[in-house]
């Protein structure tokens, strides 16, 4: 099955990311796949290579680079929501990209599942 | 085929859509960046459900200012969302009521529905997007 | 449908609202801070138990254990892990998260 993932929240403030992060990786476990992230909202500050998070603790933003990487999964950070942030291309961190909230829709429409998560 | 100024994924799917606002404008951004979605989403030829219940009421009321807290009124654009074809607009009767509210408090014309009712509506539903 | 919940109920009225329009025979996850609600001796607790009669009522194990709660679940309350969470999502044709 194709799940879509919706996340409204950004990294450390709430627990969104995390969980999404844990039920992606469960979910390509039992050999379904997560084709696409979007990041939304407050979302969008998971998608920064700027932050740096004591060594003792996770790193959100390089633990979805990774899964995108090893899994395929195209990781969508909302325009508008973005530049209203301050997150640029250039801070973005790997397998992020920036682009419109129709790639959001577009998983609505063509995923069989929509899971969001946020505050 | 979809008019040339519809977004298209070229799939040809038309999906049921439901966004629930559950919370009040202004004191967070959910609601705004909810609306966006929403207009996206109709550009893209879906089939639409706005649905309004608890704090998200209040994002309907008339009278809205914004001026004194300098933030966007958004509020508008409510009643523009005919023209986008989003024609389905509901609140529940339960919402209402424990907010002292009417219909006639509602900048925009909506379907006022019970619970059951909305339980039904949110069933059927294919894909349910809560801001 | 599936219903997700992760806010505390005594801190907002999400899983209030999701009790009060979730069909029966629904189900109801409760993740992250909500599954508070889900334990013995909590206010939400007689909710959920009534609740349960007409809706299965699930809550996450590591979020259980990460509060200190994984010996104090109400009876009635299965308690799925993030492989369970990913099979309900796959079992019920849609799911709303109560944000």
């Amino acid at each position: 099955m194709q799940f879509g993932i919706l996340i409204n929240e950004g990294p450390y403030n709430h627990q969104a990311s995390d969980t999404a992060y844990l039920f992606a990786r469960a979910a390509i476990e039992k050999g379904h796949t997560i084709p696409r992230v979007f990041f939304y909202h407050d979302g969008v500050n998971n998608s920064t290579r700027m932050g740096e998070p004591p060594q003792d603790d996770r790193n959100v933003t390089t633990r979805w680079s990774k899964l995108a990487e090893e899994h395929g999964i195209d990781l969508v950070v909302c325009v508008a929501a973005a530049l209203r942030r301050g997150i640029k291309d250039e801070l973005l961190a790997p397998g992020f990209r920036i682009s419109g909230l129709g790639q959001l829709v577009e998983m609505g429409i063509q995923y069989d599942r929509l899971v969001t998560f946020g505050d | 085929m979809s008019d040339m100024d519809m977004e298209d994924d070229g799939s040809g799917i038309v999906k049921k859509f439901m966004f629930l606002n559950r919370k009040a404008p202004h004191g967070t951004v959910y609601a705004l960046e909810g609306l966006e979605v929403v207009l996206i989403t109709a550009a893209f030829d879906q089939d639409v459900s706005l649905v309004f219940t608890d704090d998200g009421v209040y994002q309907l009321m008339k009278g809205i200012d914004t001026k004194g807290i300098e933030v966007k009124d958004f509020s508008k654009t409510y009643r523009a969302l005919d023209g986008y074809d989003i024609e389905k607009l509901y609140v529940d009767q339960t919402s209402l009521d424990a907010r002292g509210l009417t219909e006639d408090d509602l900048i925009v014309d909506v379907s006022v529905l019970s619970d059951d009712e909305m339980k039904n509506l949110m069933d059927e539903q294919d894909v349910v997007i809560s801001f | 449908m599936l219903h997700i919940v992760n806010k505390s109920a005594t801190e907002r009225s999400s899983l209030d609202s999701c009790l009060r329009l979730a069909t029966k025979g629904s189900a109801v996850l409760l993740i992250e801070d909500a599954v508070y609600a889900a334990t013995k001796g909590s206010s939400a607790a007689a909710k959920i138990q009534a609740a349960a009669a007409g809706l299965k009522i699930y809550a996450l194990g590591p979020d259980l254990a990460a509060r200190g709660m994984a010996g104090r679940v109400l009876d009635g309350v299965n308690v799925v892990d993030y492989g369970g969470f990913v099979e309900l999502v796959a079992e019920h044709r849609n799911c709303q998260s109560w944000l």
